[in-house]
């Protein structure tokens, strides 16, 4: 079972996840495969309801970078824990295409990977854990100092030794 | 004979008798029949399971004047270390 | 050399906490080992043949007797006594416990040292010119942009996870005793007509199964830019390099799969985006860390020891010949840098045990500022002895073991554990370094043959660089025998270059042999003042088949 963090807390999850084939729940919050989103763009940005793309982690987001605008989630696929695309396309939808949307991890993730994924710009994870929000808790914990820049505005080392 | 790593130490040990492992390749228990084989392999993998050891796998040895000796150079250095002269190995 | 401050010392425990708790989840059963492999690795450990092996940063090579000491504690609490000094200038524990390693940890980081990103998909120990600092030749002091790119590397929240290992080498002087060329990243400094230093940029170099030397992807950097560039070289990557096969996941495959010009374009894309952002090294932190490196308290104007050291070695035969290999001009007037081989008859290359790491500890406080480099090439340095007192070093380095007069020579071998201890390894590298050894021991014979590099590595890994050596060996395993393929004319200097395939691999008892004919034909055909490696680029491999397989070249080819 997963369990939804967002902003550091268990949440509900209020988005249903759309295959290729699926119907179009009427009224609810989606969401969809880039290709589903291609196919169907004008469809899901004028029904009711919220719409999120989950990118594999061969699909940056410059793919839907003229997108962002419509889209509420923006969800990056973890298919294994090694392979770290994601880090770097969450990076670039805060910094280089300004998102604020949610940006939610998905797919293979670890507890020991929480802090850095915060560091570039997650901020909804799917985790498996039987105590989500305490290993959250702990996750964040493991660092309290670090030397480089994070999407977060919070000072890094370096900073902090010249204030 | 099964080999592994035990977990805690990572030192090579060999599947004996009674379900223990050992550090000596002369007392572990050489495998003879298939049907032994699969359930000794199945017992090793409940040790893997169980924290006791890691990455448990079959090697073949010979038998000489009474005395294992695995077929393979690269099992006979796991199982009698290092071929280089080390003066400080206790 | 450069300190801790609270920050360094705060992350350091915060992570040894971490990993501290990952143990504890394994030993208690919480974490399997498919879990607990990927989290031990990224902190340096693994599971070897024999025993946990634990390989400890040296950053760029640096290391203080107290460290020194430190690392000679715990061979000796943790281990058998002994430690092996890596061509990634780092040391390897063999024989540790996992249930010690929490502990071990916390003892390194009393000495300023970790095992933090020592193995794993991601940046590893940054290395660079053993001589940085100290060299005569050298332009920029390379340390302290190590320095920089040693903290900005650590733990990045988005590069701990890259397709593969990446590795970043720097040098200051214009000969490239870092081997450069032969990392992911290679940064040359060079001096600019304004006399301000600055980066020559190589990206895509690389040993292992498909050996590349970097190609220059940025001529000039200034120095306020190290880190973003880096990062727009890092991010490229970590988006691009391949991910389907672990055998072109490094960065080298993929510069060559879109070209050097088109990568280029693309870091210069994302460069341009954030080279004026958090990443711009300011002055105030490019002068702390500089404030690190500055020059230890030498004596001015000493004396001069020319004439003393001209009687000493006119007297010494031994000594004359450890002076003329072992010992390096030093940048000022009256110290010398000096050479400890770790390359002893009857001892593995690199290896060293924990008295001898006390000794040499002692040593460098005595004579060195306290001050100790490890070199790519296995062996140790004393950065800063007065020239007066090489002769006193010499003796004491003689009573250790340690005054081996073969720096730069054929029996200076480079070797990787081998299939001794490594799990990975298709054959034993250490016996065959042994082997040559003892076929070399003629210290005249071996003055002749003159500078001449032999690397020795157990698989394609290429761990001990065998490319790249004047002679190569690499061993292979054909139907479960070991045997040995040779290479000649690789080179890991500014003039790098690929060594090429002599012939049919060897058993290991035709090795040294086969050495002695390439030795012997090398001595009969060059010409005044050649190296081997010039013989060698000048005449072409034919004679050496022929003096090693004694029949036509074009038969012997395997
Ligand atoms: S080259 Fe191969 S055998 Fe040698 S240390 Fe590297 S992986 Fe092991």
């Amino acid at each position: 079972m997963k369990t939804l963090i967002r902003n550091g807390a268990p949440s509900d999850e209020t988005f249903v996840s759309i295959g290729a084939e699926d119907e179009l729940p009427a009224g609810m919050d989606v969401i969809v495969t880039l290709d589903r989103w291609r196919a169907d763009r004008d469809r899901l940005t004028q029904r009711e309801g919220l719409v999120g793309v989950r990118l594999q982690s061969d699909e940056p987001p410059e793919l839907i970078a003229e997108d962002l605008e419509h889209l509420a989630v923006v969800a990056l696929e973890f298919p294994a824990f090694r392979d770290g695309r994601a880090y770097s396309y969450a990076r670039l939808l805060r910094e280089q295409y300004g998102y604020a949307g949610e940006i939610r991890a998905v797919g293979d993730v670890l507890l020991e990977q929480l802090h850095f994924m915060v560091r570039v710009g997650f901020d909804a994870f799917e985790l498996s854990s039987s105590d989500p929000k305490r290993d959250f808790e702990i996750a964040q914990a493991d660092f309290s100092v670090w030397y480089q820049p994070g999407v977060d505005e919070r000072d890094t080392a370096i900073e902090l030794r010249h204030r | 004979m099964i080999v592994a790593n035990r977990l805690t130490d990572g030192r090579v040990v060999f599947l004996a008798e009674d379900d223990r492992w050992v550090e000596s390749i002369q007392n572990g228990l050489v495998i003879e029949s298939d049907a032994l084989q699969v359930e000794l392999l199945e017992h090793a993998e409940r040790a893997v399971e169980t924290g006791i050891v890691v990455d448990p796998y079959l090697i073949d040895v010979v038998i000489e004047d009474g005395r294992r000796r695995p077929l393979q150079l690269r099992e006979s250095i796991r199982a009698f270390g290092p071929t280089v002269s080390d003066p400080t190995v206790r | 050399m450069y300190r801790y401050d609270e920050f360094d010392h705060r992350l350091v425990s915060e992570r040894n906490a971490q990993f501290r708790r990952q143990v504890e989840r394994r030993l208690n059963g919480e974490l399997n080992e498919d879990q607990f492999k990927p989290l031990r690795l990224m902190n340096g450990l693994y599971l070897q043949l024999h025993a946990y092996m634990l390989r400890v940063n040296v950053p760029y090579g640096t290391l203080s007797s107290e460290q020194l000491r430190k690392l000679a504690h715990i061979a000796r609490t943790y281990d058998r006594d002994f430690g092996q000094f890596t061509t990634r200038q780092n040391i390897q524990f063999n024989w540790v416990k996992l249930e010690d390693t929490p502990d071990i940890l916390e003892a390194l980081a009393e000495a300023e040292m970790t095992a933090i990103q020592s193995s794993g998909n991601c940046v590893r120990n940054i290395t660079a010119d053993q001589y940085a600092g100290r060299a005569r030749d050298e332009l920029v002091d390379p340390r302290v942009y190590s320095e920089l790119l040693r903290q900005y590397s650590l733990l990045h929240p988005e590069f701990s996870y890259l397709p593969r290992k990446f590795k970043i080498a720097l040098t200051g002087s214009p000969h490239d005793r870092a081997a450069v060329a032969l990392h992911d990243i290679g940064l040359r400094m060079h001096l600019n007509e304004a006399g301000e230093p600055g980066f020559e940029v190589l990206v895509g170099g690389g040993q292992g199964r498909t050996p590349v030397i970097g190609k220059t992807i940025r001529e000039w950097l200034e120095p306020e830019n190290l880190l973003s560039y880096v990062e727009a070289i890092l991010r490229v990557y970590n988006m691009q390099g391949r991910r389907d096969n672990i055998h072109k996941a490094r960065i080298k495959i993929i510069v060559n799969q879109l070209g050097i010009d088109r990568y280029r374009e693309l870091v210069d894309d994302e460069w341009e985006r954030i080279r004026d952002s958090r990443l711009k090294v300011s002055p105030e932190e490019l002068d702390r860390v500089s404030a690190h490196f500055a020059p230890p308290p030498y004596t001015d104007l000493l004396p001069d020891a020319s004439a003393e050291l001209e009687r000493l070695r006119a007297e010494e035969p031994a000594f004359d010949r450890w002076c003329a290999t072992n010992v390096e001009e030093h940048k000022v007037p009256g110290y010398s840098i000096v050479n400890l081989s770790l390359k002893r008859l009857g001892r593995p290359p690199g290896d060293l045990d924990a008295d001898s790491m006390d000794a040499v500890a002692e040593l460098a406080d005595r004579y060195s500022f306290g001050e100790v480099r490890v070199t790519h090439r296995q062996n140790l340095v004393l950065t800063d002895v007065e020239q007066r007192e090489l002769f006193e070093l010499w003796r004491a380095l003689d009573v250790l073991g340690l005054a081996s007069s073969n720096i730069g020579q054929l029996t200076d071998i480079i070797s990787c554990p081998g299939l001794d201890y490594c799990s990975l390894a298709n054959a034993r590298s250490i016996p065959v370094a042994e082997d040559i050894s003892r076929h070399f021991v003629d210290v005249d014979k071996l003055a002749l043959v003159g500078d001449l590099t032999l690397n020795i590595s157990g698989c394609m890994n290429a761990c001990g660089h065998h490319h790249v050596g004047n002679i190569g060996i690499l061993g292979v395993d054909k139907r479960g025998e070991e045997f040995f393929q040779l290479t000649l004319g690789g080179a890991s200097d500014e003039g790098a270059s690929l060594g090429d395939r002599l012939g049919r691999a060897l058993a290991q008892a035709e090795v040294p042999a086969a050495i002695e004919a390439i030795v012997e034909t090398y001595l009969s055909l060059r010409m005044d003042g050649e190296r081997f490696l010039d013989t060698y680029r000048r005449v072409g491999i034919e004679p050496f088949k022929q003096a090693v397989y004694g029949e036509p070249a074009s038969r012997a080819a395997a």
